[in-house]
């Protein structure tokens, strides 16, 4: 038997980036209830951490707006949508290349969406220039079922 | 931050408390790059014991110093990574360039 969980929450914060720590702490709170190893909160931590710095420095610049996060939770999967209403991505393939940065005198790595990708299971950017930039990121939790199986060996035993 | 500077192995420690993102990154670099010039060490180590969240902010952040260090004569090395740490160091490739430190204990 297992067990169906829906639910969703909406966070909206000022782009400043003290807020990263704030933003990323309450999604890990949020993704708890689906029971994650320590490994997989710190990957959703980490890939919150990279789109929402994105938003601040990128999508904002010096200018200041609004962050919105909306989180989403489907049996065992985490859905994350972070959006914000700044400047917008001219070419979203190139922005995606490990190691691109238009910020490099920020010291920046270009390494934000690389990590996304691949702390996540999946990752998408939907991005308008001049009304703003929105990230879809999901994963399946999987903690839960490996419990399930190893309950179900157990018991078969 | 918590630094240590060994006067007679030329050896300035850096120790990082905080979690490392681009805010606390600020902070971080402008303590780092002061005491560098201070010391003029020939060693400089980032000690990540504990550090309990680092996102790429810290692959920039050893990048610069890495070349700030180097552009005073001095060598940068990294110590006691974590796991999410070191995962994410890896995936930027900067362990091909940045040595792990052989020591653990820093006194």
């Amino acid at each position: 038997m297992k067990e169906i969980f829906e639910n969703e929450m909406k966070l909206e914060f000022v782009s400043k980036s003290v807020n990263e720590a704030f933003a990323r702490i309450a999604v890990a709170a949020f993704a708890s209830q689906l029971d994650p190893t320590i490994e997989e909160l710190a990957d959703i931590k980490t890939a919150v951490s990279e789109a929402v710095t994105n938003c601040i420095i990128h999508g904002y610049e010096d200018k200041q707006g609004i962050v919105k996060i909306i989180g989403k939770i489907k049996e065992n999967e985490l859905i994350i949508e972070i959006s914000d209403q700044g400047k917008g991505i001219e070419n979203i393939n190139i922005a995606k290349e490990p190691l691109y940065t238009t910020k490099p005198n920020l010291e920046r790595s270009g390494m934000g969406f690389t990590i996304m990708e691949s702390f996540m299971d999946k990752m998408e950017i939907e991005s308008i220039v001049g009304l703003g930039t929105k990230i879809t990121m999901s994963k399946i939790i999987k903690a839960k079922e490996d419990e399930q199986e190893e309950f179900e060996s157990l018991t078969k035993r | 931050m918590e630094s240590k500077f060994y006067e007679e192995d030329k050896l300035l420690v850096f120790k990082i408390t905080d979690e490392i993102d681009d805010y606390s990154v600020q902070k971080i670099r402008r303590k780092a790059d002061y005491e560098i010039e201070r010391y003029m060490p020939k060693r400089v180590v980032f000690d990540f014991n504990s550090v309990t969240f680092m996102d790429s902010a810290g692959i920039g952040l050893i990048i610069g110093r890495y070349k700030f260090a180097n552009m005073l004569g001095a060598k940068l090395e990294v110590s006691n990574l974590t796991q999410s740490v070191k995962k994410i160091f890896e995936m930027s490739g900067i362990l091909k360039l940045i040595p792990i430190a052989q020591e653990e204990q820093w006194a």
